[in-house]
């Protein structure tokens, strides 16, 4: 008899208690594309799940052996170290072998195509995929076309949903609770998937999201996800529990609507000054790289409201939680399909 | 599941010999409490490691310390388990290099639970030895694992299940077996 068996004698009958440790939400999802797919009790239990991988990390031996054997490639179609060691240091900790591809030194630069490359990385029996792609919707695209997990690290200007996870579970660390918190976006609102990764999961969760850009960099109709829009930094700030700066990815201006660095930094940066008025105790997060003197200066980005680098060290309990979920799921389903199989011979 | 309950092994005062039994076995073996520490598995292990802390604190007036083991990251059927476990946290809040470790759980089955929990434990560091004390035994072992301390050995067939009820976790004190009728 397995282990099931034994657990679930344990918990027949039982009251309350323990009827929360076998909750009815099941992550059944073989990959992580965004978070506007997600309920909020799927948000919640990958939340729960992280609390348990940051007791993990916090050990003297910060590995458990839950995916041995399994394998995880990184494959980034664009520049990341953040993201792509953070990937890398929460499947180590989860005993995966973690192999790398970034596509300056790969095949993509002889024209093969994503969905080739993805192909060609699951022959070589890999279980999880982690992309991140220029395009909206390349995370998506490939998740339909290989069996392996896909996790979505970032697709265009859609989705980077592990970042939103990571500053939803530092907020919720810090403030205990998210329903009902102001969080400010503050930022490069129009290119960023983290922005709206972040809108998603906390209004799903009961925040209250004010977003903040140059009006140029307001995306149209953002409203419609539930926001407020303001382009007054200061009244963006007013309320908030938190603000989540975004870096200005100026490498992504294409049709000149960013404004001059200093200009952006003297109407929207967020400094010592601006935060005079705003609660005392203010969370200041920023998913990195930070540009000092630009979105934000140095007094805050290491000053005592600042849980940036917190917010990277939340970032591998998080991920953990992800690539554990997935491949649980992912197993179950094959299973599943095997038992099936079986039963028709 | 059909369950039908078939008898009843323990209630509330046999919980409490037998808890106090096992309590004064195990300050007899080790000699007091001296190095002691306590390690319940989630969820009735580590209520069972709390009660045995205080009997202990009665008889030798030191509480050890106790910690709670979850052990689903360690398990070895992630794969072929129908209902996902959901994973909630270790707590081992002291050091325990060289330290006398006695592992709590209600069940002793398949042996599965404990070697997950073994591999748990020496990841927090190097005790001095390990001992395991479990409140029942039922047999059916699938791994060459025993009890240093058992609360009792109750013969069981495959078909049967036993529940251990506690109050903190299930408002009652008591050990049943059931039968599945189907």
């Amino acid at each position: 008899m397995s282990l099931l068996k034994e657990e679930l004698e344990r918990n027949l009958n039982k009251p309350e208690v323990d009827k929360a440790s076998l909750r009815k939400v099941a992550w059944v999802r073989k990959d992580l594309l965004g978070l506007q797919e997600l309920s909020r009790e799927e948000l919640e239990l990958i939340l729960s799940t992280a609390e348990s991988f940051k007791e993990v990390i916090s050990r003297e031996i910060k590995k458990v052996p839950t995916l041995r054997g399994k394998t995880v490639v990184n494959l980034f179609y664009e520049p990341s170290t953040r993201t792509r060691t953070s990937f890398e240091v929460a499947a180590k900790r989860l005993s995966a072998d973690v192999i790398n591809i970034s596509t300056d030194s790969s095949s993509v630069r002889k024209g093969e195509t994503l969905i080739d490359t993805g192909k060609n990385i699951e022959a070589l029996k890999v279980d999880i995929i982690v992309v991140r792609h220029n395009y909206s919707g390349a995370a998506a695209m490939l998740a339909r076309n290989v069996h392996a997990s896909v996790i979505n690290a970032g697709d265009g200007w859609h989705e980077h949903p592990t970042q939103a996870l990571l500053d939803i579970f530092t907020l919720k660390e810090k403030l205990g609770r998210i329903e009902g918190l102001n969080v400010s976006i503050v930022g490069d609102i129009a290119h960023s998937r983290v922005a709206r990764s972040n809108i998603w999961g906390l209004t799903k969760l009961g925040a209250h999201v004010t977003v903040c850009a140059p009006p140029l960099l307001i995306p149209v109709s953002i409203e419609e996800m539930g926001v407020k829009v303001t382009s007054d930094v200061e009244a963006a700030l007013k309320e908030a529990d938190a603000v989540n700066v975004l870096r200005m990815q100026f490498e992504r201006d294409t049709e000149n609507a960013f404004p001059r660095q200093l200009e952006y930094f003297k109407n929207f940066g967020i400094t010592v000054d601006r935060l005079k008025h705003a609660k005392k105790n203010i969370l200041v997060m920023h998913p990195g790289p930070i540009n000092r003197g630009i979105e934000i200066s140095s007094e805050v980005a290491d000053g005592p409201n600042s849980v940036i680098l917190e917010q990277v060290t939340n970032g591998i309990a998080v991920r953990m939680a992800v690539l554990f979920l997935v491949a649980q799921a992912h197993d179950q389903l094959r299973s599943k399909a095997r038992t099936r199989g079986a039963k028709k011979i | 599941m059909l369950m039908k309950e078939k008898s009843r092994i323990m209630d509330k005062d046999g919980l409490v010999r037998t808890l106090t039994r096992m309590a004064h076995e195990i300050l007899e073996k080790n000699k007091g409490t001296e190095g002691l520490v306590i390690v319940g598995v989630r969820t009735r292990g580590a209520v069972l490691a709390e009660r045995l802390a205080v009997l202990m604190e009665e008889i030798d007036q030191y509480k050890p310390p106790v910690g709670v083991l979850d052990i689903t990251l360690y398990r070895d059927d992630l794969s072929s388990i129908a209902q996902q476990p959901v994973v909630h946290k270790t707590e081992i809040d002291f050091d325990i290099q060289d330290k006398k470790v006695i592992l709590v759980d209600d069940v002793l089955y398949t042996g599965r639970t404990i070697r997950a929990a073994l591999d748990e434990i020496v990841d927090f560091g190097r005790p001095l030895f390990i001992q395991l004390a479990v409140l029942l035994d039922r047999g059916h072992r699938e791994l060459p694992i025993r009890a240093d301390y058992v609360g009792k050995n109750i013969p069981t067939s495959l078909k049967e299940t036993v529940e251990v009820r506690l109050k903190e976790t299930d408002g009652v004190d008591e050990v049943v077996v059931m039968e599945n009728m189907e």
